[in-house]
């Protein structure tokens, strides 16, 4: 990489910081409790929209792991989602009613959030219907992968999306509130994914999954980016680029072996095909305030008249971590 | 009173507290050495919490900083207090504060006792060990090294690269072998005494302080000298990882630690409470003994490093994606790729699949879609028979059928119609099986019912895209087992390469092959060729066929006969 464009990158960088910085002026503190924040505790930063159903599971699950601080950005929530969030003892809420398109997809106001709250900490940013699942988390929080992460002098973790769908009917279980909806979304394809290397990052770009294979079967260029690196070891210089697919600077986003070699890796279990999709998707359309002019909800939109299925013969029930590491999903890497 | 704990403490004080606690019930006495680093306030509270046991002492605190001399000098005066102290101690055991006795402390009192002239130490000259990560191994005891690797990397590397120009070199003091080994052992007063009270030890000390990683090799060079009896191993367990950082072991190991055969383990994260509740209980509440079996614990762990250094050979995923050539197995199993056989056989696919037993596709990278066997849609692992998908990445396609298909063998037939996006990694491929009937796309033309000038231009086009092809098969790059045939020599005489290849895919019956495919007619292809040429294309990759039927045709047919024409 030659000084010209490293330097751009600095700029860039830069530039981000700079923008979130000024964005912090639309965030409106609803329940500010980040003075509990204790040195060692392992942070949730999370950007939501009327997600109220799915947020008791949310916060049970990542309370299970071991996360000890949730900040959360409420855009512009009509269904209670603030209120409730507010309530909880280890929330610290945010109010926004801006653009999230012009938060550059709410990343402006995490990286906010990130630079003022997460320095020094190891940083989770995943969305409500995201479940991360790393090697070993049936039996070990996920301090001792942060602690084993900070032995080994490795600065972020990498977890891809794997998008977990029901059998039959998208629509056919209705979710309840508390429920773990991977009771219902079990169903994953295991081996339908590919990567591209992003020259200018440094990170892989995959694709694949039951929305590339349903959704995108004639332009598969156009399926979501799967590729994530949401557990970070947070420091002020550090940017998000677009979501959580890509940081910099760019050695953050080196979360794989080049040589043959496996490193350790996680999975974040994706579960926005519920009964609940339809709506969100609706509502996300005439938004119109997702990525690439919304070009997933369309797809999404197109088919989901014809009642699609994303399950087949081949898709995998879910079981635990080991099988997905088994399938090559994740990666134990040299942790034992 | 015949052991003495020596403890090495920096983080974590009260697990510390706790193994301190546990070892002096057993009537070990205990010298704890405070990292400098640990603040004064802890300090304080971590001695005060111990007042109470007289048999533990505190030695004078040092900085001490990885891969420097600090570690040796707090061991050193630890040591030297722990003799004076308790002038009962017969062996000096060394530990860390993230240490966890796994017997009970009197099995470990009763094994040295019945040893007590046996030195306990791991201790390998530098040339005969490979162990070292980095590439610094006697250069550790030839250079200098005053600078911290942890903070001031780069000044560290450039020293050493400075020093290995000029050719710096130190001279081991007094002739000394450096030897190195775990810094984790158990010494005898004997030897230790004699190393501390050497009359040459300043001499020692200085060339050990500009020692790389000196509490690998201080104790361990020196021992040399002065045991009468050395057991090269360390009774403390501990794993390394690829990085030479010490593996960690949590409350999921239980199991696995109750059958080692150490008797101390280390490191344990501090919060693993299941470990310390299980092991630091005293003999009567101790778990029912497991028989030792520390194989185990020794392929987990070297699977691990296997799994960071050299992963699984065929995959690809968000954290192994390796460069070009550095794959270590460009698939993950053996395939065979088969062009020229349908155009030429009727009945190829089915007859191939009774033959072998292998799972038997069609094209999989023909224009439509990926022509999975049975004409699935979806495949294992979910893979779609989408062209779109396919082509937007055909290498991927490959590597991610053959990965999701372990265990089975898989076949599947190319050719110049086909898309060619995989073409080169399959050459590339060691895994590979390629047979070629070079100039069998001919047939199909040959048989089809189309306009002459059509035929002509096809022809000329896939004979660009399959000499293309043998192309790539033939450069030096190729690294797949591959076998082309003319199709004039194929059709000579067929069951010879079929035998050939069957008996390389390892079929279940090795018999000789009883039934053969069924060949299309080629009556009249010999002209079609010659039609061919007569409109100024020239097809040469199917060999010489002759023209004229009349000469030829009624001997080749009598050989062919009782192999191929089936009723």
């Amino acid at each position: 990489m030659s000084i010209v464009s490293s330097y751009r990158l600095r700029l860039q960088r830069r530039r981000w910081l700079i923008r979130a910085v000024r964005k912090r002026r639309e965030l409106s503190s609803v329940a500010n409790r980040t003075r509990q924040i204790r040195k060692s505790d392992v942070l949730l930063f999370c950007t939501l929209r009327n997600e109220r159903i799915r947020l008791p599971y949310f916060l049970d699950y990542y309370r299970q792991l071991g996360v000890t601080h949730f900040l959360f950005v409420d855009n512009d929530s009509s269904d209670g989602s603030r209120d409730y969030l507010a309530a909880q003892d280890d929330c610290s809420v945010w109010y926004t009613r801006r653009s999230y398109k012009r938060a550059r997809f709410g990343m402006d106001w995490m990286n906010w959030l990130l630079l003022r709250h997460g320095h020094g900490h190891w940083c989770l940013t995943v969305d409500p219907d995201e479940f991360f699942v790393f090697p070993f988390c049936d039996t070990r929080p996920i301090q001792a992968l942060t602690d084993w992460l900070d032995a080994s002098s490795i600065k972020s973790f990498s977890a891809m999306i794997l998008d977990m769908y029901p059998k039959g009917r998208i629509d056919a279980q209705p979710y309840r509130e508390g429920q773990n909806p991977l009771e219902i979304a079990a169903w994953f394809d295991s081996g339908n994914y590919v990567i591209e290397k992003n020259p200018r990052y440094g990170n892989l770009w995959i694709q694949g999954g039951p929305r590339q294979r349903v959704f995108f079967p004639d332009q598969p260029e156009l399926a979501p980016a799967l590729n994530k690196i949401p557990l970070v070891k947070w420091e002020r210089k550090n940017a998000y680029a677009s979501s959580t697919h890509m940081l910099l600077p760019r050695g953050l986003n080196l979360t794989y072996d080049e040589f043959g070699g496996e490193k350790a890796s996680g999975l974040l279990l994706h579960t926005k095909f519920l009964n609940t999709f339809a709506d969100k998707a609706k509502e996300e359309l005439t938004r119109g305030q997702h990525y690439c002019a919304s070009v997933e909800y369309k797809a999404y939109a197109d088919l989901i008249g014809d009642d699609p299925e994303l399950w087949c013969k081949w898709s995998e029930k879910y079981i635990n971590w080991r099988q997905l590491e088994i399938l090559g999903l994740m990666s134990k890497g040299n942790w034992a | 009173m015949s052991v003495g704990i020596v403890m090495l403490v920096h983080a974590d004080l009260d697990r510390a507290e706790q193994v301190a606690r546990h070892w002096s019930a057993a009537g070990c006495p205990v010298v704890i050495h405070a990292d400098a680093n640990v603040p004064a306030r802890t300090f304080r509270k971590f001695v005060k919490a111990l007042s109470d046991i007289d048999t533990i002492q505190f030695s004078p605190r040092h900085r001490c900083e990885w891969g420097t001399w600090g570690i040796v000098a707090a061991t050193q005066s630890a040591s030297e207090q722990m003799l004076r102290s308790f002038p009962d101690v017969r062996h000096v055991y060394l530990a860390s504060g993230s240490c966890l006795p796994l017997r009970p402390v009197q099995e470990l009192i009763d094994y040295l006792a019945a040893r007590p002239r046996t030195d306990f130490i791991e201790s390998a000259t530098t040339s005969d060990v490979p162990w070292t990560v980095g590439g610094l191994d006697s250069e550790r005891f030839t250079l200098r090294f005053p600078f911290s690797w942890k903070k001031h990397r780069r000044l560290f590397d450039g020293y050493v690269r400075l020093q290995r120009r000029i050719g710096l070199k130190r001279k081991m003091p007094n002739g000394i072998v450096p030897h190195l080994g775990s810094q984790w052992w158990c010494l005898t007063r004997q030897t230790l005494s004699a190393i501390l009270q050497d009359p040459e030890r300043d001499t020692y000390d200085r060339f050990f302080k500009r020692v790389w990683i000196p509490d690998e090799s201080y104790f361990q060079t020196l021992a040399r000298l002065y045991s009468g009896h050395i057991e090269s191993r360390s009774l403390t367990l501990s794993k390394f990882d690829f990085q030479g950082k010490p593996h960690i072991f949590y409350d999921d190991h239980l199991q696995l630690l109750r059958r080692s055969d150490c008797f101390v383990a280390r490191k344990i994260w501090p919060r693993a409470d299941r470990l310390y509740e299980a092991f630091l209980t005293d003999e009567a509440h101790a778990m029912k003994r497991t028989e030792p079996n520390p194989g185990k614990i020794d392929r987990i762990f070297s699977k691990a490093v296997e799994r960071r250094t050299r992963g699984r050979p065929g995959l690809y995923m968000q954290s192994r994606f390796p460069r070009k050539n550095w794959e270590n197995g460009m698939t993950g199993a053996k395939y065979s790729v088969f062009q020229g056989f349908t155009e030429l056989f009727s009945d190829f696919e089915p007859w191939l699949a009774r033959a072998t037993g292998c799972k038997v596709h069609g094209h999989l990278f023909a224009p439509d879609r990926a022509q999975f066997s049975s004409d699935q849609k979806v495949i294992n692992g979910a893979l779609s028979n989408s062209a779109a998908i396919r082509d937007y990445r055909p290498q991927a396609f490959l590597t991610n059928l053959i990965w999701n298909t372990r265990g089975e063998r898989q076949c599947f037939q190319h050719g110049p119609v086909d898309r060619q996006g995989a073409a080169m990694a399959m050459a590339r491929d060691p895994n590979a099986q390629i047979s070629v009937i070079s100039g069998a796309w001919a047939v199909p033309l040959f048989t089809s019912n189309r306009d002459f000038a059509d035929l002509r231009t096809e022809a000329a086009r896939l004979q660009k895209i399959e000499s293309e092809f043998l192309d790539k098969l033939r450069s030096p790059l190729a690294k797949a087992r591959i076998r082309i045939w003319t199709m004039a020599e194929f059709v000579e005489n067929p069951m010879e390469p079929l035998q050939l290849i069957i008996d390389e895919l390892g079929a279940k019956n090795a018999r000789r092959l009883t039934e053969a495919p069924k060949m299309v007619n080629l009556q009249g292809f010999g002209q079609f060729l010659q039609n061919l040429k007569n409109q100024g294309m020239h097809p040469y990759l199917m060999g010489d066929f002759p023209t004229d039927p009349a000469t030829h045709r009624p001997g080749r047919t009598n050989q062919r006969k009782p192999y191929l024409v089936k009723k």
